[in-house]
């Protein structure tokens, strides 16, 4: 799976197309500045935009390291691969493979998740232990991946449809300058009721989100650093360090080197191949 | 009354020589003088009354002084704030408060507002009512600083069918509430180990809301805001389902009693306690402008202290909002002294003024004396290890000095200015017959009243051992506090408040999976069902067991716990993908899956069995667990041991109290024999006050730490009173022992049961107090005050009797040299 992965919109009906279609006209995407743009119309651009920018990709894998702290600096390590297939049908999500490689006595567990935009995940889990694979129905889009401070909805694929927008202002960020920018979640299980996301000028790289809760509290935050461009075109950010403000835990993601276009296929991505995923 | 270590020396008087005095005082007349000086015996006496001179002369000085002194001090109540948390009781460094802490940051912060909801009709699993649960459980997670909400409605249930395996609310959103489906949710939740008689009762009449709240500790404001918010929630909650009791406990609603109480004392006890001192004042002073001018004694007293306590940046808690309360009980007994004797003058025909130097002279060193001792009583509090009570013996001492200052200087001062009216030839003669009689008697009967009291005190001392000490806390607060009474409801028909907790660790990362450690986990909790006093034990591996049956297709033959680690470690990994928002594993395990904890829900227990039962466990955990040291911990296991700690603690205290209280009296008698005489009378009544309590009350908590010190500051006071009298008749008036005993009750004995009435009605009415702690400790205070004063007139006099008599037929020398400096309250 990817973080950030752009995508196709959904067929939006009424203005959103008008304004995505005005906007591809005009190819004046770098700075949607349009005349009379209301703070709405221009946050869902700058989303479209973004997503635009990371079409194509096909598929890709890489290897993470999950480092999860706890308040007293205790620490616990998981390592664990994660492959993704681009989905060209923008009503779909993409699908993703995560196998475990550590802790030993979760290696070679795998879950498969084919996501969807405003409906709970199709979701397989492979136990070698059981050497049987069991389909989870849950609403877990929200909840902690493995018990990192990720949620799940945090990691998987950043549809432009999963959200409704509103641009808030532009400011520096780091050495760059940022859009920052409301999104609230369509999906209604979803544990936030908003995230503010800054998104950098020049690539429309997501760089910080911060996330608030069902009761509109700011409980963590996200940050994205060593981003690498590959493909020429596709940009991964590889360390990704989320604090939760309430509990004091925080997580850390360490990205290896992603391979894209490696060849996968949509069989790859069945449940009945996720006992020989490796 | 008393006797106090006055300076020989006119030039280290109070206030100035005594030519300064005679030169000048402006509304002191020679005749005044004179006569004072006439009954002056000693240098401290003369220093005394060239004080007195002094403050009269610069009278409107002395006014404007004290109220500048007192209002400079009450700027400083500003400052002042309640606090709401209960780890104000623990010292930075209470061992059981660090162990809390340390599981605390390994698993989730255990905070929480519980809505504890029973429907009149006894029915849970009715359609009307599941539904409202349902909807009060979604609304709580917009209570403020929440991090999670558990109800039976979100119970994450897990079931299989075939290879699918569903996770999700046990009473979802969507779900349509038939008779089929209301049938298969009573039948999980009442099935399900984690569930009842913790979150479900087992007579399915009780149900909870329970909602994590995560502080962020920021501001003193934020249990306030919850407790807005979640009263808000129960008023709708009881105006949309009339048909349904809710209460509301946990650990927020208590921290949020400790300022309720605090508060409600403030506001009780106070005027409570001022009621008492207009009667006090209407039975002794009689005396509009008396009675007014102590008024504002000991209002300015108070005003003070925690004008002061304001700029120590004190936060009140219920133990020091009863200081006003001790304060004004001691305040108003330095500012009848002085008023009673200077009335008592005036009705004799003194003048005004010369009537004020004389209570001056007779009660300065009394007074002073009573204030030193108390100080220190008060101040020996900073030895206990609950900081409350530090703050309590800080503020009390503040104020006890500054009542000092106000009676000697303001309050002469205001009288002079003030007009004062009494009838003249009501005085004199006060009735100290009774008084003769009780010498008598003690005197003819010596050896019996000896003997009985000793036996007395000696079958009192036998009944301390059998006191319990008991702290748990839900009972620190009267039934007439909400808190109290929410939790008393939820305690009887679900579950209570007390939990203890155990973190069991593997000694590996990832550990909790292994099967050997599981079976032992699992074993101690078997273990842990069977202890008495344990209501629920809410362990991890139920979880294990009914994953290892969903994952079997739901076969019962299945609910046990998997054989294999990494079977275990899967189903673990397969169940944390499954959990929605907020309902993570983090409050059961560790990040590092190397240690769960073990949650035990006690019944309505005395912290004496929890101890028990903790014993018991760690025995267990020794034999059973010798890989990993494990200690229970739990705002409850805190409390279990705050009497005990604060006891040692206060063991140094109340020593240091004892020593500097017992060399300020022998420096005050001058005389190291009676010094030593009095130690008996001094401890005597804190044996007797505890044995009274053993048999009457039987159960104390936290004030018995401090109780000792704090008494002893005040009980010494008659003793000295007596002796100081009784050294007199011996030594001025040449009496026998017999004669000076004599002397001795009918010159103080009026006024020491007087004083011991003031006191005692001031201690006894923090029986009023909302707080058991105040309670407990106001009423031994007023016990050991009352036998104190029996103590001084039975056991104090036949010991004298026997003593100093024995001591004469040796043929040893009298009562030696040392002068005192005593007045008599003739």
């Amino acid at each position: 799976m990817t973080f950030y992965k752009k995508h196709h919109t959904r067929a939006h009906s009424g203005l959103a197309t008008l304004i995505v279609t005005a906007l591809a006209v005009t190819g004046a995407l770098a700075t949607p500045a349009a005349l009379a743009e209301s703070p709405e119309e221009k946050g869902l651009a700058i989303a479209v935009e973004a997503d635009k920018r990371d079409l194509g990709w096909v598929d890709s894998e890489a290897e993470l390291k999950m480092i999860l702290t706890n308040r007293n600096g205790e620490t616990s390590t998981r390592e664990l691969r994660i492959k993704t297939l681009e989905v060209q049908d923008p009503d779909v999500g993409d699908k993703s493979l995560t196998i475990f490689d550590h802790p030993r006595d979760i290696e070679g567990t795998a879950f498969l998740s084919h996501t969807k935009i405003t409906e709970p995940d199709d979701q397989w889990l492979y136990l070698p232990a059981l050497k049987r694979v069991k389909r989870i129905s849950s609403a877990n889009k929200s909840g902690p991946f493995v018990g990192s401070e990720f949620a799940y909805e945090d990691l998987i694929s950043q549809e432009v449809a999963k959200y409704t927008y509103k641009w808030l202002r532009d400011e520096a960020c780091g050495d760059l300058q940022c859009f920052v920018i409301e999104r609230f979640p369509v999906y209604e299980n979803s544990g936030y009721t908003k995230q503010v996301v800054w998104i950098d000028q020049e690539e429309y790289r997501a760089m910080k989100i911060d996330f608030y809760d069902r009761k509109d509290s700011l409980l963590k935050t996200l940050v994205n650093a060593d981003y690498k461009e590959y493909l020429d075109q596709y940009w991964r950010a590889h360390t990704l360090q989320m604090d939760n403000h309430q509990t004091g835990k925080s997580t850390t993601l360490t990205f290896e080197e992603y391979q894209f276009k490696i060849g996968s296929n949509e069989g790859d991505f069945t449940s009945n191949r996720l006992k020989r995923a490796r | 009354m008393p006797a106090q270590p006055g300076d020989q020396e006119p030039q280290t008087g109070a206030a100035g020589s005594a030519e300064k005095t005679t030169n000048a005082p402006i509304n002191t007349s020679e005749d005044d003088l004179s006569l004072a000086r006439s009954r002056a015996r000693t240098g401290f006496d003369r220093s005394v009354i060239s004080y007195a001179a002094w403050v009269l002369r610069w009278r409107w000085a002395a006014l404007i002084f004290c109220i500048l002194v007192a209002v400079a001090a009450a700027s400083g109540a500003r400052h002042l704030g309640f606090t709401s948390d209960y780890r104000v009781f623990f010292g930075d460094d209470n061992p059981q408060l660090l162990t809390y802490e340390a599981l605390q940051r390994t698993y989730s912060k255990d905070d929480n507002v519980s809505f504890v909801l029973k429907p009149d009709n006894g029915q849970v699993f009715s359609p009307e009512f599941l539904t409202a649960l349902r909807d009060l459980t979604d609304e709580a997670w917009q209570v403020p600083y929440s991090t999670r909400v558990d109800s039976i409605t979100n119970y994450q249930h897990s079931f299989a069918d075939g290879d699918d395996l569903t996770v999700q609310d046990l009473v979802g959103a969507n779900l349509e509430l038939n008779p089929a489906e209301i049938q298969n949710i009573r039948t999980v939740a009442l099935g399900e180990p984690l569930l009842v008689d913790k979150v479900i009762s087992g007579d399915a009449q009780t149900t909870s809301v329970n909602v994590t709240i995560t502080l962020p500790q920021k501001s003193e404001d934020e249990t306030a805001e919850v407790m807005a918010y979640a009263n808000q929630m129960a008023e709708k909650f009881r105006a949309d389902n009339p048909n349904v009791k809710l209460v509301m406990t946990g650990v927020i609603p208590l921290n949020n009693a400790f300022n309720q109480s605090a508060k409600s004392d403030l506001e009780t006890l106070i005027p409570t306690m001022y009621g008492v001192i207009l009667l006090v004042m209407v039975i002794l002073v009689r005396s509009a402008t008396g009675t007014f001018t102590a008024l504002l004694v000991i209002g300015l007293s108070v005003v003070t202290a925690m004008g002061v306590g304001g700029y120590m940046g004190i936060k009140l808690t219920p133990p020091s909002a009863i200081a006003p309360n001790v304060i004004l009980t001691i305040a108003v007994a330095d500012s009848v002294h002085l008023l009673v004797t200077m009335l008592r003058e005036m009705r004799k025909g003194a003048s005004k003024n010369a009537a004020i130097i004389e209570s001056l002279r007779v009660n300065f060193g009394p007074v002073f004396l009573t204030s030193l001792t108390t100080v220190i009583g008060f101040l020996s509090l900073n030895f206990s290890d609950a900081p409350p009570f530090h703050d309590l013996g800080n503020i009390s001492s503040v104020g006890v000095a500054a009542a000092w200052l106000y009676s000697i200087l303001l309050l002469p001062a205001l009288i002079s200015i003030l007009p004062v009216k009494v009838k003249a030839g009501q005085g004199g003669a006060e009735k100290a017959a009774g008084m003769d009689q009780l010498a008598d008697f003690v005197i003819e009967n010596r050896k019996p009243v000896l003997i009985v009291m000793i036996l007395i005190v000696v079958g009192l001392g036998a009944m301390i051992p059998r006191i319990e000490l008991n702290d748990q806390f839900v009972k620190y607060f009267d039934t007439s506090l909400e808190f109290r009474a929410d939790t008393d409801f939820a305690t009887e028909n679900l579950s209570g408040v007390y939990q203890v907790n155990w973190s069991l660790p593997s000694g590996e990362s990832g550990g909790i999976s292994d099967p050997e450690y599981l079976a032992k986990a699992e074993a101690f909790s078997s273990w842990l069902k069977t202890q008495g006093g344990v209501a629920h034990v809410q362990s991890l591996t139920d979880t294990f067991k009914r994953l290892n049956m969903n994952m079997h297709g739901d076969d019962p033959a299945f609910y046990k716990l998997p054989e294999e680690r990494d079977l275990a470690a899967q189903y673990l990994l397969l169940f944390e993908l499954s959990l929605p928002y907020g309902l993570d594993l983090n409050n059961q395990i560790n990040v590092d899956k190397s240690a769960m904890r073990v949650i035990v829900t006690t019944d309505d227990i005395s912290t004496n069995q929890l101890r028990t039962l903790e014993y018991a466990a760690a025995a267990w955990l020794e034999t059973n667990f010798p890989a990993g040291k494990t200690e229970a911990s739990s705002p409850f296991v805190m409390f279990a041991y705050i009497s005990q700690r604060n006891i040692i603690g206060m063991l140094t205290g109340t020593v240091t109290a004892f020593i500097l209280i017992s060399l300020s009296l022998m420096f005050a008698l001058r005389n190291f024999r009676l010094g030593v005489i009095s130690l008996v009378p001094n401890l005597v009544p804190i044996i007797m006050a505890f044995g009274i309590w053993s048999i009457f009350v039987g159960e104390v908590g936290l004030a018995s730490s401090v109780v000792t010190a704090t008494s002893l500051g005040i009980i010494v006071d008659a003793t000295v009173h007596f002796l100081s009298k009784y050294q007199r008749g011996r030594r001025d008036r040449n009496e026998d022992v017999e004669g000076a005993v004599r002397y001795a009750f009918s010159t103080v004995g009026t006024a020491l049961w007087v004083t011991s009435a003031i006191l005692v009605a001031g201690f006894g009415v923090l029986a009023f107090s909302t707080f058991r702690i105040n309670e407990d400790m106001g009423l031994l205070t007023a016990i050991a005050i009352a036998v104190a004063l029996i103590a001084d007139f039975l056991l104090l006099p036949t010991l004298l009797l026997t003593v100093d008599k024995r001591r004469k037929q040796r043929g040893e020398a009298n009562i030696g040299a040392p002068q005192i400096a005593t007045k008599a309250a003739e």
